[in-house]
């Protein structure tokens, strides 16, 4: 079959955990809480990938096991109680308690789901209580947000509304130009899951057509499904291609008229490539290697290497649902090697000979990279960025340029004996 | 179950991953989920570190579970060893392997490997990073040195007198992630250097498995960080008679202190009482008429157990400040941080909930916080300046400068950075003689444009009068009036000051008068 060469490696992983995705859940739904179920080790990771403590209170906490609950001299359902009930009287603003299961919740096999529902009896619809599982064993970074996303979806009421409902969190100011857009487009119902207010869940029922924001969402689209909802396949709105392609299957699902869509997206294509220009006269070329992480490998790929002109040399994701991704795989070269699943030493010995002018990783590879003299960018930006959407492409594609513009404007003085590798170990 | 929002310290095998970083030639195997790689970032990220830490983890998955994550131990054991090729293997498990009870740490000492197999037990449901620092520490000197130990423990400190070499001692501690470790090993060096002292070994940042088995070759171990190395240190004696020194040579008296413990245990006379005063330059600069406004400031320190103890030795005896607040979230250093905190006629906070430490810190009122990030976080939400002097670390805490905390030269940067964020006396002394003049009358354009003056000093007013706790408090138009004539920077202090002296003596109204009671009571 034509199309990429698709791959399987095992061995150790070097991703997040699903714990991680909480760090731009709270931001999304800032009336929600996330009491992670676990160890200090979870605690410290979240702190640790949030990477500030800016914050009061934060709105997201563990409730941290200790041995009395391990060994049963403690009721540890009675102590979740007592916890989100100490929690819930200091944060009284919050309308929306995630309980979030761990990699030690769920090996000693902690029902959330029964806490859950017994504290939503207990406070009687005041704040909701809904859990889902972020641990590492099962999930990996961004699946998070599916776990979390898929919890809500029972909660949401029925509808036969005809509207448009966009799954996936998106920074709130590009999600507002995308509605304006549909609106322009002529769909004028769109909503939001999660959104903005934890309390405010979009209805739901066979009027509903989903778009995927995020690549990762295989369980809550699946659950929508079962709930009437047509999920669209399109690629995903990451670049300009693939967010014109992204609208264009609502407004065609929206029976909006070809012209209409060219009219109002034509100009919008014409400004991002003009945006995009510049930073594709850094890229086009550049060879580009991605490691396994967000899930959002697949659509980058195909971002730079169709609309930045860069060669790639390995897509690595952590898990690929083929039947989602299957417009993405389309429209990636011939034989471009996709690789799912991790064994990072190997893969890091493929890194260093092929020696790639780019590569994406995870914070703990970054520095390591570099310090080789391999250029990189960070995976977990990517995921914090405004990056969806055509107006966004040129933005996309200056998180990959501007690693590569640095190293051009600073070896000279830094090298001045032409060596690329830094001197520091 | 405790609830959790920030935490002062990560999991002990952190702590165990700080120690294997540290050194050379050593390779951790860590029986743990895919997540738990997270902590390589804290090496590369938060110290900048241009190498991986060198640890592999299982990253075991729940189909794992019902197979046989034995074997997959061994496979990762046996990959490691191969690829990194290590002088030493640590072995260990995070929380999730612990419930599942592979017993690592046992699998790979039974493989026969070619090289010494260290396991760690470190039980994370009960212990913490430090500690798991320290337990690996001592594991590691146990694992590698334990076959050269004597019958009977025999050493003398002195025994270099007679042998025509300088004394040698090794400094123990010193680790990745801990606060400015790496400059103040430089600093303590180039201090025994100038007292002809050489150094063995320093452990574990920068030791090799051969430089751990020649530590006995020294005179006498050093304990800088005792969070790290005490128990190590106390191994030691116990096993080879080496005696260690216990005070940490932080600030200028304690720096004096230590040379002093050094050489008496070296049979070496002791060093002049004047030295920290011709090599420091905080003895002086303290003593120079601009720090007269030091005297009693108010400050409040808490961090883990080495930083803070010294700090408040620092603040008591060197600066002639008041603490007014003293504590750590080292649960194993809390006898020592109690004592000296009731010789301070305080009560130690021990606790590792920051909202604790941050309402003791808004109770004491301070005018300086000397803390963690956390405290600083803290005290820009109360409006306090505050200096960093402990870990947990953040990329601040790793300047490029070379900026150690002990030693002479320790004591010029502890001067600096924690001085440097009040308001310097000449200035404070200027502005209250100056306080009537035009420039700091409200509504006057500072050159700064928009941003000057007047916007600042009612922004600090309204975040006043948002809590709602002073509803119950009135200022009377003298008051208001006596209020406005305060410069406007030191004004939301000045009202919170007066409103907390007018709660405390139970008087509603705030006149002119209670200003002049507050100020009073204040300055008292």
């Amino acid at each position: 079959m034509a199309g990429p060469t698709l791959l399987k490696e095992s061995g150790p992983r070097e991703v997040f955990c699903g714990l991680t995705s909480i760090v731009w859940l709270h931001r999304r739904m800032p009336d929600a809480f996330f009491l992670v179920v676990g160890s200090r080790t979870c605690a410290h990771l979240i702190q640790s990938a949030a990477g500030v403590m800016i914050f009061a209170e934060p709105r997201f906490g563990t409730a941290i096991l200790n041995e009395r609950d391990l060994a049963g001299l403690a009721d540890a359902q009675e102590e979740l109680d007592r916890v989100a009930r100490e929690l819930l009287q200091r944060r009284p603003e919050i309308k929306t308690l995630f309980l979030v299961g761990s990699c030690p919740s769920e090996v000693i096999k902690l029902d959330l789901a029964r806490a859950a529902e017994r504290l939503n009896e207990e406070l009687q619809g005041q704040v909701r209580v809904v859990n889902y599982s972020g641990s590492g064993i099962e999930t990996t970074f961004t699946q998070g947000e599916d776990g979390a996303l898929a919890a809500l979806v029972p909660m949401l009421p029925s509808s036969d509304e005809r509207q448009l409902l966009l799954v996936g969190t998106l920074a709130d100011a590009v999600e507002d130009r995308l509605i304006h857009l549909f609106g322009r487009l002529g769909i004028h119902c769109v909503r939001s899951l999660p959104p903005r207010q934890s309390t405010d869940l979009p209805a739901l029922g066979p009027g509903t057509t989903v778009l995927l924001t995020q690549p990762y969402l295989t369980e809550t689209a699946r659950l929508l499904k079962d709930r009437g909802a047509k999920i669209l396949k399109a690629p995903f709105p990451l670049g300009a291609e693939g967010s014109r392609a992204w609208m264009a299957a609502a407004a065609d699902d929206f029976q909006v008229p070809s012209h209409t869509v060219a009219d109002v997206l034509a100009p919008l294509m014409e400004r991002a490539y003009k945006a995009l220009a510049p930073h594709r006269e850094v890229l086009a070329g550049k060879r580009i290697f991605l490691l396994p992480e967000s899930q959002l490998e697949l659509p980058l790929a195909r971002f730079l290497q169709r609309e930045c002109g860069m060669e790639l040399v390995e897509v690595g994701t952590p898990y690929l649902n083929r039947e989602q991704m299957s417009e993405e795989l389309a429209l990636l070269p011939v034989g471009t090697a996709v690789m799912e699943g991790q064994h990072v030493e190997q893969q890091l010995d493929r890194v260093r000979s092929s020696q790639p002018d780019l590569v994406v990783c995870g914070m703990g590879l970054a520095n390591p990279l570099e310090a080789e003299g391999i250029t990189t960018k960070w995976s977990i930006e990517l995921v914090f960025s405004p990056i969806h959407g055509i107006d966004q492409a040129g933005d996309l594609a200056e998180l990959f340029s501007r690693p590569l513009r640095r190293r051009q404007l600073i070896q000279p003085a830094l090298h001045p004996a032409g060596s690329v590798h830094p001197i520091h170990n | 179950m405790e609830l959790t929002l920030w935490t002062y310290e990560g999991p002990p095998h952190v702590g165990a991953m700080r120690i294997a970083a540290s050194m050379e030639g050593v390779h951790y195997v860590l029986h743990a989920p895919q997540g738990d790689t997270y902590a390589d970032l804290l090496f590369t990220m938060i110290e900048r570190r241009g190498k991986r830490p060198p640890v592999t983890y299982t990253t075991f998955q729940a189909r794992d579970l019902g197979g046989d994550t034995a074997e997959l131990v061994k496979r990762h054991v046996r990959e490691a060893v191969d690829r990194f090729q290590p002088e030493a293997l640590l072995v260990g498990e995070s929380c999730t392997a612990e419930l599942i009870q592979d017993q690592p740490g046992a699998l790979a000492q039974g493989m026969d490997l070619p090289i010494p197999v260290v396991s760690l037990e470190l039980p994370a449901y009960s212990k913490k990073e430090n500690w798991g620092a320290s337990e690996t520490f001592y594991q590691v000197l146990r694992g590698l040195l334990r076959s050269q130990a004597p019958e009977k423990a025999s050493h003398d400190p002195t025994a270099w007198q007679n042998q025509g070499r300088r004394p040698r001692v090794n400094l123990l501690g010193p680790s990745l992630l801990g606060f400015r470790c790496r400059d103040d090993v430089l600093e303590v060096q180039k201090l025994l250097t100038m007292h002809g002292i050489d150094v063995g070994v320093v452990a574990p940042l920068g030791a090799g498995v051969g430089d751990i088995r020649r530590l006995p070759q020294a005179d006498l171990n050093v304990c800088l960080y005792p969070e790290v190395a005490e128990s190590g240190c106390s191994w030691l004696e116990r096993t080879f008679g080496m005696p260690f020194t216990r005070t940490v040579p932080i600030g200028v008296g304690a720096t004096h202190d230590f040379l002093v413990e050094l050489h008496g245990l070296l049979g070496m006379t002791p060093p002049s009482a004047e030295e920290g005063y011709r090599r420091s330059r905080l003895p002086w600069y303290s003593e120079s008429v601009d720090s007269t406004y030091l005297t009693g400031k108010r400050v409040f320190i808490f961090g883990d157990g080495t930083h803070a103890l010294a700090a408040a030795r620092i603040c008591n005896e060197e600066l002639g400040f008041t603490v007014v607040g003293l504590g750590t979230y080292s649960r194993e250093m809390a006898r020592p941080m109690r004592a000296a905190a009731r010789e301070l006629g305080l009560e130690a906070l021990i606790s590792d909930d920051y909202l604790a430490v941050e309402a003791a810190m808004a109770d004491a009122s301070p005018e300086l916080v000397l803390g963690t990030q956390m405290e600083r976080h803290s005290a820009k939400r109360l409006g306090l300046p505050c200096a960093v002097i402990s870990t947990p670390m953040h990329v601040q805490d790793v300047p490029a400068r070379t900026s150690p905390q002990m030693g002479w030269e320790g004591a010029n940067v502890i001067f600096d950075s924690w001085v440097h964020p009040l308001m310097m006396g000449l200035e404070e002394h200027l502005i209250g003689m100056f306080r009537h003049d035009f420039e700091f009358v409200d509504g006057h354009q500072s050159h700064l444009g928009q941003a000057g003056g007047t916007g600042m000093g009612s922004e600090q007013a309204k975040s006043c009068e948002s809590t709602p706790s002073e509803t119950d408090l009135i200022w009377t138009a003298d008051g208001e009036a006596e209020l406005n004539k305060i410069p406007f920077f030191v004004r939301g202090k000045v009202r919170r000051n007066a409103e907390a002296y007018a709660r405390q003596v139970g008087c509603r109204e705030i006149s002119s008068e209670t200003l002049y009671d507050a100020k009073a009571h204040y300055k008292a």
